[in-house]
């Protein structure tokens, strides 16, 4: 992308008035999305974005700016915006030894999307439309979406890091909105994979059809949600992300170092229930928070952060393990060359256990068994969270029943990781996009069925 | 602006017979500051432009962008949008605008004087909130992030129609978050303030907000489970008429999913409420000269004394309802296309400020956050769940702090059950203005 000698100038320059650290990410990246909508292929968009983010680290201040411009010339104007925050005068030139180029090649297997017909691509969408009609007379509305993203980046710093990865990502959702008696319902769907166009031969769109416009078809009949306190049942896969964001965020590094977190110096104790592990693994095989080297350069590894309960260790990026003189967990990631790195998960999961599912379903007398859960929100200094349940249903004397209206549950993360007291053994990841600081980038969250012995759920209904 | 129309105009002077090209060009120029225990965190200041292109082609449309304005990448993005075009489903209500007969408002959104304030200025701005918020109050312990931030955005819209508009506007900001702490128990609060420069900018008001909203968290349990009134906080109402006003619009209409489609005329709302969307507004975020079509911007009145009036429409949305634009096209950025949506929603304030609701209180709770708003609140059946934290009101006064709990009702029903309007109308960085709203008969769920 850009020539190690004009890197080793740029870097050089970042640095020439002091600064203990400069970092150069430039970032090359085609991404095309099609969306079919209203019976009708509404639209496709096609875009490209390159640039360049620089930073300079001078004590604890961190200057950044960014460049479209790529040229040589407008690489050595961002280095100078960026460390115009280094107030020092001039410390002379600094040689920097960089490590020989990794040329990171992409797996002949790897369809690259931007290679394949745009009416392959549509095919899909039109596809899933048909299928999710064909499902019921009920549905009357469906939304079907494809995005895939060709990345290629390169990463050099003053620490002699040199590094270049091509990540290639492809998404498929549906969203089918179902009409009653008792008015609209909505069901959805989605698979996403750090996979080219070779995905569709492993994913099942007529499944993802299917499920979404039965979910929708299935919450007509829905009866409000119970309201209080009640055992809750996760169904495997679908509600990873509680995990995520009411433990994860909070055993990211910048929230240890801003005591803005309610792990911060718990390393060794109990935070949890003994049947939980929990890990964040960047290398998890095609996973969506999957890649290769993390946006500092740093390769993707597998980190566990509490083991039986045990909180063991925090995920970190390059400048907050160098403060603490340690080295990073391949956690820095950023959205954009536009954007910071700091500290994001990658693929994150509890670590499945040995029960059946249906075992934990029928040693339930009366709660909730949550089939999908939406999106949530979590404050990471005090660990409460909202989710919102989009499929659920009510549990009475171990079976499932009728299906339950959306509401959302609210709760505390880390009482949560103490209240489990079952984990099954069918876990799976499901694809998200997490959000932080304004910054967005694709994650894994994984589990299988667990049982919390307490979560209050905002439903209408007296519980 | 004129050197963007110039990038804009080459653009759709490159159209082929028979083809509608828009070009959409922005620029901006962001400065951010982060400081954290006195020192500079981080620091960026940085330009970047982009493109947007559609085109529409035999009631085809395709589009691309490109995130630079380098001529090889615009290129890119022309091919790509003609491309992509061929493929999409012919729909004959799409077409790009031309000009109606409304003319331009001035609006005064730009501040020059705005880029002639030092970075050291900002920075010690920044600075000067994080130890007024640190010393406001000896429970806080710790500022987890204090802000200041700034943007200039330039755009122009063009198309081979007709259409020519360029807009531009300022923001200034800042913005804390405090952790407050007491009896090992932890609670957190924001506060921000915001206008088009510096000067606008009210730092002790954003400190004394974000130490008032931690602090008074502070003792919080779970309420008891009840239906029971509930008085949001003006920016709580702020996200409630942002969620309202995507049922409004006209695309969701059109496409049936929205609940109010079909209810034109009804009585959707109490009396007391009545929704418009003003974007001419100088005093909103959202206001702007002209929508991102390149309609000169005009108030649309939603909802009167709670009968639904309109709803709001872009070129497209309105073709297909058989109407004309209300001039509500928005978009993302250079890399969307427009879509509609409300920019500057108000409610018709009432007369009693928030301490005069409270009074009129008997047994409900001031809500001033909520959470969990994506997936708790569903637009198109109206269900409405959501975490929420705040005070309970007991005889006319605040009590209790309370949290972890949810309120849960439908949007159907909070509209109908509107009781008051508050009197603080309290233009805030969003689509909508924030009030003190109280609803009744709202599920609280706690234990």
């Amino acid at each position: 992308m850009i020539s190690q000698e004009i890197v080793q100038k740029v870097l050089a320059s970042a640095v020439s008035r002091g600064g203990e650290f400069a970092e150069i990410f430039v970032e090359d990246k085609k991404s095309s999305s099609a969306a079919f909508d209203d019976g009708k292929v509404e639209e496709l968009t096609s875009g490209v974005s390159i640039g360049a983010g620089i930073r300079v680290v001078v004590g604890e201040t961190t200057g950044f700016a960014h460049t479209a411009d790529l040229s040589e010339a407008g690489l050595l104007s961002a280095a100078e915006a960026a460390r115009s925050v280094a107030m020092v005068s001039g410390s002379g030139t600094k040689a920097i030894a960089m490590s020989p180029p990794n040329e990171h090649m992409l797996s002949k297997d790897i369809l690259i999307p931007n290679q394949v017909g745009k009416k392959k691509k549509i095919e899909l969408l039109e596809y899933m439309n048909q299928t999710a009609r064909a499902t019921s007379g009920s549905i009357k509305q469906v939304s079907a979406g494809y995005g895939d993203s060709y990345r290629r980046i390169l990463v050099a710093n003053t620490d002699g890091v040199f590094a270049t990865d091509e990540q290639v990502r492809t998404r498929i959702a549906v969203s089918v909105v179902a009409f009653g008696d008792t008015g609209m319902q909505t069901g959805y769907e989605t698979a996403a994979f750090t996979m080219g166009f070779e995905m569709f031969e492993d994913v099942n769109i007529e499944e993802l059809a299917s499920l979404a416009a039965e979910r929708a078809v299935r919450k007509l009949s829905a009866r409000p949600a119970p309201s209080g306190t009640l055992p809750v049942v996760l169904q495997g896969g679908s509600g990873g992300i509680l995990f995520h964001e009411a433990c994860g965020h909070g055993l990211e590094a910048d929230h240890i170092v801003k005591d803005s977190s309610v792990y911060k110096g718990k390393v060794g104790e109990l935070v949890a229930s003994p049947l939980i592990t929990l890990v964040d693994d960047g290398t998890v095989s095609k996973q969506w928070g999957t890649a290769l080297i993390d946006d500092e350069g740093r390769p993707s590894q597998r980190n566990v952060l509490i083991e039986n309960g045990v909180l063991t260790d925090y995920m970190w990026d390059g400048l907050r393990a160098k403060k603490l003189n340690r080295a990073s967990s391949g956690n820095g990631r950023r959205q954009s060359y536009q954007h910071l790195p700091m500290v994001r998960m990658t693929n994150t999961y509890l670590v499945e256990g040995k029960e059946r599912p249906e075992t934990i379903i029928e040693n339930t007398k009366h709660g909730v068994y949550v089939a999908r859960l939406g999106g949530g929100q979590v404050n990471t200094a005090t660990g409460d969270f909202v989710f919102g349940m989009t499929e659920a249903y009510l549990i009475e004397n171990g079976e499932i029943t009728e299906p339950l209206r959306d509401a959302n549950l609210i709760g505390n993360g880390p009482e949560v990781l103490k209240n489990i007291d079952a984990v099954a053994n069918d876990f799976s990841i499901t694809p998200g996009t997490c959000g932080k600081d304004g910054q967005s980038v694709p994650v894994g969250c994984g589990q299988a069925t667990v049982r919390i012995t307490g979560v209050t759920i905002g439903g209408t209904a007296n519980g | 602006m004129d050197d963007l129309e110039i990038v804009a105009e080459k653009i759709v002077s490159q159209a082929r017979p028979g083809e509608e090209i828009e070009a959409f060009v922005s620029w901006d120029e962001e400065t951010s500051i982060r400081v954290y225990n006195g020192a500079i965190e981080n620091l960026s200041k940085s330009q970047s432009s982009g493109v947007g292109i559609r085109i529409v082609n035999n009631h085809r449309q395709g589009f691309a962008w490109a995130g630079t304005l380098d001529p090889s990448s615009i290129d890119f993005a022309l091919e790509e949008a003609r491309d992509n075009a061929s493929f999409a489903t012919e729909d004959e209500y799409l077409g790009l605008g031309v000009p109606d007969n409304v003319a331009p408002k001035t609006l005064d959104l730009w501040r020059d004087d705005l880029s002639s304030h030092s970075t050291e200025e900002k920075v010690s701005l920044a600075l000067e909130l994080e130890a007024t918020l640190k010393n406001s109050d000896k429970r806080i312990k710790s500022v987890e992030s204090a802000n200041y931030g700034d943007v200039s955005s330039i755009a122009a819209v063009v198309t081979n129609t007709g259409m020519k508009a360029s807009y531009r506007q300022t923001f200034s900001f800042i913005a804390a978050h405090a952790i407050a702490v007491e009896n090992e128990e932890t609670q957190t609060g924001g506060g921000y303030s915001v206008g088009r420069t510096i000067s606008e900018l009210d730092l002790g008001k954003a400190a004394s907000d974000a130490s008032m909203r931690a602090t008074r968290l502070l003792g919080a349990s779970k309420p008891t489970s009840a239906r029971m009134t509930v008085l949001f906080d003006p920016q709580v109402t702020t996200t409630l008429l942002g969620i309202i006003s995507g049922t409004l619009s006209g695309e969701a209409v059109v496409k049936g999913r929205s609940l109010f489609a079909g209810r034109l005329n009804e009585q959707v709302a109490s009396q007391i409420v009545s929704l418009v969307d003003d974007p001419t507004n100088p005093s909103a975020f959202g206001a702007s000269v002209y929508d991102a079509e390149g309609y000169a911007s005009r108030a649309n009145y939603l909802i009167i004394e709670g009968v639904l009036q309109e709803f709001l429409y872009d070129t497209y949305s309105a073709k297909r309802a058989g109407l004309t634009t209300t001039a509500s096209a928005v978009r993302g950025g250079f890399s969307s296309t427009p879509g509609v949506g409300a920019r500057a929603l108000y409610l018709t304030p009432g007369t009693k400020n928030q301490s005069e609701l409270i009074a009129s209180i008997d047994n409900g709770v001031l809500v001033q956050s909520i959470s969990g708003v994506h997936s708790g609140v569903n637009p198109i059946s109206g269900d409405f769940s959501v975490g929420a934290e705040g005070l309970l009101i007991r005889s006319g006064t605040l009590g209790q702090p309370v949290k972890e709990f949810t309120i849960a009702s439908s949007l159907q029903r909070m509209l109908q059950e509107v009781v008051a309007v508050g009197n603080d109308v309290d233009w805030i960085p969003s689509v909508a203005a924030g009030v003190s709203l109280v609803v009744e008969g709202i599920s609280v769920s706690g234990v």
